[in-house]
């Protein structure tokens, strides 16, 4: 069971602690595996099989050939890790963004030309569940 | 004696650095921000700093979770840019000073700041996106660097006041150190950012204002924002901005603010950059 935190509070958000760091282990070292070309090669030659080589979980594996990156996230994932998987992909931190908000990348895009996402109403779960 | 003189914060965004090394300064995109480092490049032409005391954080690149220093110093003679996953950026190699750095090390552990001495080391864009906002392409850095990686990707970072302590302890040893050298303390990363998660893309030009005006005039207030206000105002990856508390703390009590600058977005963070110089 998890230690409740005070940063539970903040929505859409996933503090990398020593705990989730823990749960991720794996699945962070096999992304950093990629910073090799050697082992990049292996793994887009046959993921799953380059997957099975290192010991996370199966949600994690499915989470990796799914590229769901919110999923990896919730699982132990840590951004600057999971960006030499999407770097792999030929993704950039502000498409893999774009993805885990759910917004388009051209919505995200201009977006982040305006100014960015506003802290007003994106402060604490409340406020998430008043917006509805 | 060595003097530290000076200290300089910027973030540090791997798509600034991207933009240098494709020669995009001139886009729409990216010329305002360029622009905005006029003033440092020609101040620092003037200032010229032996050796730059670079605080900045390793992300996923030299520190694996096989190992976590909450602060670690770079006394190699050299550090080679990362192979960050698409290569290593096309800048010159960073050259040590590892006499000061050895020093550093050994004043600071005996003034109860227990850092981790690092002889091998490959610096990623933390370090080199800020040389080369301030310095260009040039085909050499023209001063030396101590590199200072400090944990911020795995929670907790270091608290503010720790990081205000540790740059005090810092100036401390700087000017314990018999060689007349010129050194300077650059604070990066930051300002409001998350690059994480449904809340992605979070940017707070109102907290990055006030945290740079209390930097500068009153910087034991800022060192006491809490880690759970950073991450909830300034983003996930706005907690960074702990690391300006270092550059501060290695500064005079008042300091005179040469140069601000703040800029939204590059990729998806907002840009802060300040130059402060002693004045007692």
């Amino acid at each position: 069971m998890r230690t409740p935190h005070d940063y539970d509070d903040i929505p859409g958000t996933t503090v990398f602690d020593a705990e989730r760091s823990r749960q991720g282990y794996f699945l962070n070292q096999f992304c950093m595996s990629l910073m090799k070309a050697e082992n990049r090669a292996a793994f887009k030659a046959d993921e799953s099989a380059y997957l099975a080589t290192w010991p996370m979980s199966e949600a994690q594996r499915l989470k990796v050939l799914e590229r769901d990156w919110n999923g990896m996230i919730a699982l132990g994932g840590n951004i600057y890790f999971l960006a030499k998987l999407f770097s792999t992909d030929g993704k950039s931190f502000q498409q893999v963004a774009a993805i885990m908000t759910g917004a388009s990348q051209e919505a995200y895009a201009r977006m982040m030309l305006e100014g960015g996402r506003s802290v007003e109403g994106n402060r604490s779960l409340a406020e998430w569940s008043r917006r509805g | 004696m060595a003097e530290l003189f000076a200290g300089l914060a910027t973030s540090h965004v791997p798509a600034i650095g991207a933009a240098i090394d494709l020669g995009k300064q001139r886009e729409p995109y990216w010329a305002p921000l360029f622009k905005g480092y006029e003033f440092a490049r020609e101040w620092v032409a003037t200032a010229r700093p032996d050796v730059v005391i670079l605080v900045y954080n390793d992300h996923a690149s030299a520190f694996s979770l096989e190992l976590i220093p909450t602060f670690a110093l770079g006394c190699a003679a050299q550090f080679a840019p990362a192979d960050e996953g698409w290569g290593p950026r096309p800048v010159p190699t960073v050259i040590g000073h590892p006499e000061l750095a050895a020093h550093l090390a050994q004043a600071l552990i005996l003034d109860e700041f227990d850092l981790t001495i690092v002889n091998r080391m490959d610096v990623d864009h933390g370090l080199t996106v800020p040389l080369s906002l301030v310095y260009g392409q040039p085909t050499a850095w023209p001063c030396r660097v101590i590199p200072l990686a400090v944990n911020v990707v795995q929670y907790p970072a270091p608290t503010g006041n720790r990081c205000l302590n540790l740059g005090r302890a810092i100036r401390r040893a700087v000017n314990s150190y018999p060689e007349a050298l010129r050194v300077m303390i650059w604070g990066t990363g930051g300002m409001s950012h998350q690059l994480q998660g449904p809340r992605a893309g979070l940017i707070n030009r109102q907290f990055d204002s006030r945290f740079m005006d209390l930097l500068v005039a009153e910087p034991a207030k800022a060192a006491a924002i809490p880690h759970l206000e950073y991450l909830r105002e300034a983003g996930s990856e706005g907690i960074e901005l702990v690391m300006w508390l270092i550059m501060r703390g290695a500064l005079d009590a008042k300091v005179r603010e040469v140069r601000r600058f703040y800029h939204v977005p590059a990729s998806n963070t907002a840009v802060g950059h300040l130059i402060l110089e002693n004045s007692g």
